[in-house]
């Protein structure tokens, strides 16, 4: 059997674990967008304790291996009895990790704005809370763009090493047709495609989420607009 | 100008330092309506934290705020952003919402805040936005509007919430020349109109011919005030005519 074949053969079950992938990626995405964002702002403007224990989440998240992590989250499935299944482990992982990245994007987006803009909101009477969200995270968000789609390619290649729990993704179809039939180069070059494929996509699609919220007069290229 | 007896915003004894140096110290005034006070004096006076501290941006150590004779308990943070949204402060780099458009900046406290619907809040925000000439820059964004715009947009926005009395903050030291007198005359039909202001200037022009009366700063106090005649007065020896002599010698 050549190589194409073999490939042609092991298509099915790779775009298979594509969805997975996809799967495992966004949800870990979304996670971390979700629990990201408050982190942040936690982070800006909370109380001195709450702020250490947004620094202390991502340390860890950001100190520690994601193989480690896999095993860490195995073990504590184990040790609580819970049902260790691979996919929701893989999800949590990445998420956790995602958030703690996230959160510094978000961090970093608020820290950038001038702090006259939540001052002429508390001007007009809007509380904290207000301000933060109709004022502060619309504009921080969006300068937050390059930097998620940053963080949205890491983690789709990061997640690769899901494999590891067993989580039927990529990776882990294509090992396994590759140990059944020795085709490793051909199998793993269309996985390494696919990986670049669903990376480019994505980014494109970010980059247009990206003109489409820009704000004018801004300039996008640098120079002034 | 109509002013009348009643007094709408009274500061007493309003204190603040910064890292153990004094900023303000002892400050107490008292703005009646249609009143235009002026806040004179050199950079670092303490001119922007006292408006600052006025309007609670600068938490004030100690002292104590009255608006329209009700005393404000700071710590309550309700009643903080209610006497807020009733104060109108006007920034010297305009803070103008750099996401939203000029007719979006003017409504998004009346929908956030006063939780007006969608339409009465633009409709609002065009009346305002018309009242300071600017209808047809509605649609533009504050990175496509002049200095000039900009600060008058800012004035719309706090115009719209209707308040009982604007702070404006060196309204005009980031224009440049040429546009200052866009942003002072809609501050000039304000006075006019009978709006009660506390305004820090160096526009001694314009002090001298709408102050109701002139607070003169250094080093975090209040040291003279009193109506622009008097403290301007040929031949008088105040440290307010001096301030302004030099003022007018450099410019």
């Amino acid at each position: 059997m050549d190589s194409l074949s073999v490939v042609l053969n092991a298509l099915p079950a790779i775009l298979a674990g594509t969805v997975v992938t996809a799967g495992n990626v966004a949800i870990s995405l979304a996670m971390g967008l979700v629990l990201g964002v408050p982190l942040a702002v936690a982070q800006v403007y909370g109380c001195p304790w709450l702020r250490r224990l947004v620094d202390i989440y991502v340390w860890f998240f950001r100190g520690v291996p994601i193989l480690v992590l896999l095993f860490l989250c195995f073990g504590l499935f184990l040790s609580l009895g819970l049902p260790a299944h691979p996919f929701l482990m893989s999800c949590l992982v990445l998420g956790c990790t995602s958030t703690a990245y996230q959160s510094q994007i978000f961090r970093g987006a608020i820290q950038s704005l001038p702090q006259g803009q939540l001052k002429a909101a508390r001007a007009l009477g809007m509380s904290d809370s207000t301000g933060i969200t109709c004022i502060i995270l619309p504009q921080a968000l969006r300068l937050s763009i390059p930097g998620w789609a940053n963080e949205f390619s890491i983690l789709l290649k990061d997640s690769a090493i899901c494999f590891v729990l067993g989580t039927q993704d990529i990776m882990a179809r294509t090992s396994f047709v590759a140990a059944r039939t020795h085709e490793h180069l051909a199998l793993y070059a269309a996985a390494g495609l696919i990986y670049f494929l669903l990376t480019l996509a994505v980014l494109k699609l970010l980059r247009r989420l990206e003109e489409k919220v820009h704000v004018p007069g801004y300039s996008s290229t640098g120079g002034i607009a | 100008m109509k002013v009348s007896d009643d007094i709408v915003l009274r500061i007493e004894g309003i204190s603040k330092s910064l890292s153990g140096k004094p900023i303000l110290e002892d400050c107490t005034l008292a703005v009646r309506r249609g009143e235009l006070k002026v806040l004179i004096g050199p950079s670092g006076a303490g001119k922007s934290t006292l408006l600052q501290c006025i309007d609670c941006l600068i938490q004030p150590d100690s002292g104590d705020i009255w608006l329209e004779g009700e005393r404000l308990e700071r710590k309550n943070t309700r009643k903080l952003c209610d006497y807020r949204a009733q104060v109108g402060m006007i920034f010297q780099d305009f803070n103008l919402f750099d996401h939203l458009t000029a007719e979006e900046n003017v409504a998004i406290a009346l929908r956030k805040v006063r939780g007006m619907d969608r339409r009465a809040a633009k409709a609002r925000a065009m009346e305002e936005l018309g009242r300071v000439g600017l209808a047809r820059r509605a649609l533009l964004y504050p990175a496509q509007l002049s200095g000039g715009q900009k600060q008058r947009v800012a004035i719309a926005r706090a115009l719209a919430m209707d308040p009982k009395v604007i702070l404006l903050d060196e309204p005009t030291s980031a224009l440049d020349p040429e546009l200052v007198g866009e942003v002072l005359a809609v501050i000039r039909d304000l006075a006019r109109g009978g709006m009660t202001m506390i305004m820090a200037t160096h526009q001694m022009e314009f002090a001298r011919a709408l102050a109701t009366e002139i607070l003169f700063m250094e080093r975090g106090r209040i040291i003279e005030q009193g109506a622009p005649e008097t403290l301007l007065a040929e031949g008088s020896t105040t440290r307010t005519r001096d301030f302004c002599t030099r003022l007018l010698e450099m410019g």
